[in-house]
């Protein structure tokens, strides 16, 4: 791509935005006198215009017929000029219906308002559904499409096949399509035609369509070959929204199971490696959560531009703190412990409550705002299944944390070292290893992960001194189930886990879902004591 | 030598032990009872209360130790049998509320008309009849305790992973008593007892015996885990815990062993439940909660575990510490109880008691001579690492 090129890019897009310009222009003045017309007359001439500008088929106009329908549109004295006014105290104000430029408030007394009744409305709503309809943007066509397909209003039949003979877009023309079934289900229509638009329906097959059919399959008047077809429809479609619960029970499982695999998975690290049972890894989580609202904090102070950044900042802050707390943790007490698992565990267990009652102290034992950033909030519709963007965006994380930890254990020296005192303590000593340095920086790994699980759980949990607390029982079963010193089994464990209860959740609520997984693990512990990934070897009787 | 003396002397300890012991069960409801209120030495009926659920926990750290301390089985979930303990003790309690209740109905407790049930639940029925009642205070944890045991003892389930599934197993139990559907009276539990065995449980009198029978349980179950622990079933506990492979292989059945104890322990722990609920007036899904399982563990690791006197002393002296801070500096207690367990797991493996002996080890050694172990080495065995 050369400089001219570039310089003939830049030239057309000027070119190209002046076009548009002057055609808006143009598209104004052509308007300007029918939207002024409006005022003449009485209802049957404004009817009339109603008609001339809906014919002009430009989506410019429909502000004007808006704010006629809600009896906003006056007539200027002065210059006999049509415009919008809006209440401001007891002057209004002025908009230009075209333009939408302000034109000031004025008292009403300066001012004709124009007249509007019932008849004129239902003119007015007709013409703004096929202005919309035949929008050019096909993103305003598809709105006005779904619109009609919820309202299923009757009078709307004929602008929906206008607009059906004249749509381009395949995929608005079938949303017209289903809209214009649905309304021919509810008109007089004969029956053939009726069965066609069942069948519509049947393709469309979401709860809307099934509520539609249930009415037409319900209805004692209808004929029978309708209601026959309606019924097969039903079925159908019952069937189809079966198939997309599953898929969103699955979803939702995945999307607890990566939550469970966050909050283990530095648990997996310390338990497998080292043998030590942290007890004060949720606390881990939680710090890992405050280090969020503090850099959010700082940021609303200083750089609220960056809002969108803040959770980018905090992950690898997250990781900094929790790694260094975690360091000193295992230089400070677990080192002289090693051996003496039970005791670790109270050990822990006490840092734990002094980490909590510290964070209480500083911070406050009530719940902290961490906001979330606009990629993350909101949901799309997938199919039948929603899906918000901040559980799609953790279980993603999840997975990078999952892949970026099996990559450096697998292929750094650092993780060749920790493998090694893993499998065999004495021997990777021998080989000169520094075992102790390995412990501490194992620790630090795992800590660090538990941070920055504590930068994703901030984002739909509620961040307390008490965050970690929920976390710790799970993350245990995930570990014990999956199977120690095994990270696949780490990762197989939280998403079975998290899918079965997900699964059991409607059938015994979630209370008793729980219970049933926690004694689900109790009796898988009997059968494997070991999990589902045992290591073999010596390591076992270790 | 040194050992055996030590073993003497705590012998002694432990019978001067009792003695004070029975010394406060007597006095402390004589010095309530007998005395004016006005009285320098009165104690006050809501200390009496008080003193009467540390005994109580003193006796759940005594069955924590039991299997901790004697076994190397780490209970994260005795809290669990306690609590069951305690709820079959409070269905009592409920039954006897009567018609006194708020809406009046003569069988049903209040929350099951709250919940508009209409008959009692078929596992209610008995639970007006004291004995009957007390019987499920032991059974209902002893079974449920064998049964947990039976499949984790007979799978070699053991260490980390043992203290893992107790804790599963008192979550599950939380979750599960939190739901109004079973029948316990959901989150609220059951409370506002009237009546035990026909005398008011507010009286004066009443808390001074409640209090007598939980020093009298408290000794009982003392001199039970003492011949317990003094028998040769003691000694292969002992050897389980410091060697359990080995033992295996001498030919013992490790899991009856470990079955027995904890089942033992487990209903030790119900009676406690079944004495503190009269005491402090409710029991509710809380006293499941994982946390206070573990800081029964606490109580004992403070106390000196592999000791039976220590846990007891411990217990005390740890809720002691609890009622004060949370009085006094309540900010301060869960860095208190945090930094107790990291001290005590760090400096004191062998608790306070370790403390003592330490202490008494280095003194000069004139007691040594006229020391004469009586029975050799039947001496409280040292803790394993």
């Amino acid at each position: 791509m050369s400089l001219k090129n570039l310089m003939i890019c830049l030239l057309a897009l000027v070119m190209g935005c002046m076009v548009q310009t002057t055609g808006h222009a143009e598209g104004v003045e052509v308007l300007r006198p029918l939207v002024n017309a409006l005022a003449k007359g009485g209802f049957k001439e404004t009817e009339a215009q109603v008609g001339a500008l809906a014919a002009t088929a430009n989506p410019a106009v429909a502000p004007a017929l808006e704010a006629l329908s809600n009896g906003d549109l006056y007539e200027r004295k002065s210059d006999k000029l049509v415009v919008i006014g809006t209440k401001a105290g007891a002057d209004l104000a002025l908009t230009d219906p075209l333009t939408g430029e302000a034109l000031g408030t004025t008292s009403p007394a300066a001012l004709t308002k124009i007249k509007v009744n019932n008849g004129l409305r239902r003119t007015i709503r007709s013409a703004l559904g096929g202005l919309t309809l035949m929008a050019p943007d096909p993103q305003v066509r598809m709105a006005a499409a779904g619109a009609m397909f919820k309202s299923v209003d009757v009078e709307g039949l004929a602008l929906l096949d206008a607009a059906i003979a004249a749509e381009t877009d395949a995929r608005v023309l079938t949303v017209m399509q289903e809209a214009r079934a649905a309304v021919l289900l509810a008109v007089d229509a004969p029956e053939t035609t009726k069965i066609e638009a069942v069948r519509v329906l049947a393709g469309r097959g979401d709860r809307d369509a099934l509520s539609i059919l249930t009415g037409v399959a319900g209805n004692a008047g209808t004929p029978v070959a309708l209601r026959d077809a309606a019924t097969r429809a039903i079925t159908g479609i019952n069937q189809n929204l079966a198939l997309w619960d599953v898929g969103q029970n699955v979803w939702y499982g995945i999307s607890l199971g990566s939550v469970l695999l966050l909050a283990a998975i530095g648990l997996a690290i310390t338990f497998g490696v080292m043998g030590v049972i942290n007890m004060a890894h949720g606390e881990m989580v939680m710090i890992g959560a405050y280090v969020t609202f503090m850099v959010q904090e700082v940021i609303r102070t200083t750089a609220p531009g960056l809002f969108g950044g803040s959770l980018a900042i905090a992950l690898p802050l997250a990781f900094l703190v929790t790694a260094l707390i975690g360091i000193a943790i295992e230089r400070g007490i677990i080192r002289f412990l090693y051996g003496r698992p039970l005791e670790t565990l109270l050990a822990t267990w006490g840092l734990s409550l002094i980490l909590q009652q510290a964070v209480r102290s500083i911070f406050g034992p009530t719940n902290r705002e961490v906001g979330n950033p606009d990629w993350m909030s909101g949901a799309f519709q997938l199919g039948e299944m929603t899906i918000t963007y901040n559980r799609l965006w953790i279980v993603v994380f999840s997975l990078l944390v999952f892949a970026g930890l099996m990559l450096v254990l697998k292929k750094t020296p650092f993780g060749l070292y920790t493998r090694a005192v893993t499998q065999n303590r004495r021997m990777a000593a021998s080989m000169g290893i520094r075992t102790p340095w390995i412990d501490a920086l194992t620790f630090g790994l795992g800590s660090g992960i538990a941070g920055i699980a504590g930068v994703a759980l901030s984002q739909i949990d509620n961040v307390s001194p008490n965050l970690g607390q929920g976390y710790i029982i799970d993350s245990f079963m995930v570990v014990v189930f999956g199977g120690v010193g095994n990270l696949w089994g780490t990762l197989v464990g939280a998403l079975t886990l998290g899918v079965v209860n997900k699964f059991l959740e409607p059938y015994a609520g979630a209370v008793l879902a729980k219970i049933l997984m926690l004694v689900f693990i109790i009796l898988f512990i009997q059968k494997r004591p070991r999990g589902l990934f045992a290591l073999k070897g010596r390591a076992v009787e270790a | 030598m040194i050992t055996s003396f030590l073993v003497r002397a705590f012998d002694r300890q432990a019978a001067l032990f009792l003695a004070i012991l029975g010394l406060v069960i007597v006095a402390v409801p004589a010095l309530n009872l007998l005395l004016p209120p006005d009285h320098p030495l009165h104690v006050p009926t809501y200390a009496v209360s008080l003193m009467g659920k540390y005994l109580t926990y003193a006796l759940l750290a005594l069955s924590v130790d039991l299997v901790w301390g004697y076994c190397g089985i780490l209970s994260l979930g005795h809290g669990a049998f306690f609590a069951l303990g305690g709820y079959a003790m409070g269905m009592y309690l409920m039954r006897q509320i009567g018609p006194r209740g708020v809406y009046g109905d003569p069988v049903l407790p209040d929350f099951m008309v709250f919940l508009n049930w209409k008959e009692l639940p078929w596992y209610w029925t008995g639970f007006d009849m004291f004995p009957y009642a007390l019987m499920m205070v032991l059974l209902v944890p002893g079974v449920l305790a064998f049964i947990f045991g039976w499949f984790a003892f007979r799978s070699r389930v053991s260490g980390v992973y043992l203290s893992i599934i107790t804790q599963a197993l008192t979550y599950a139990l939380l979750l599960a008593f939190f739901r109004n559907d079973m029948g316990f009276g959901g989150n609220n539990g059951l409370t506002d007892f009237k009546d035990i065995l026909g005398f008011p449980v507010q009286a004066d009198g009443t808390r001074a015996a409640l209090f007598v029978a939980s020093g009298l349980a408290l000794v009982l179950c003392f001199l039970l885990a003492r011949s317990v622990t003094r028998s040769k079933l003691g000694k292969v506990l002992v050897a389980v815990r410091d060697a359990e492979s080995r033992t295996r292989f001498l030919g013992y059945r490790v899991e009856h062993y470990k079955l027995f104890v904890w089942t033992l322990s487990a209903m030790m722990a119900g009676l406690a439940g079944a004495l503190y609920v009269p005491q402090v007036g409710i029991i509710n899904p809380g006293e499941f909660e994982p946390a206070n399982s573990i800081e029964a563990v606490i109580w004992v690791a403070v106390g000196g575990r592999g000791t039976l006197f220590g846990p007891i002393f411990g217990a005390v002296l740890v809720n002691y510490g609890k009622t004060w801070f949370t009085a006094v500096l309540p900010e301060v207690w869960l860095f208190a109880l945090g930094a107790l367990f990291v001290v005590v797991t760090l400096f004191l493996p062998k608790g306070l008691v370790g403390l003592a002996a330490m202490v008494r080890a280095r003194l000069p050694r004139h007691r040594t001579l006229k020391s004469e172990p009586a029975t050799p080495s039947t001496g409280e065995p040292q803790p394993a690492e």
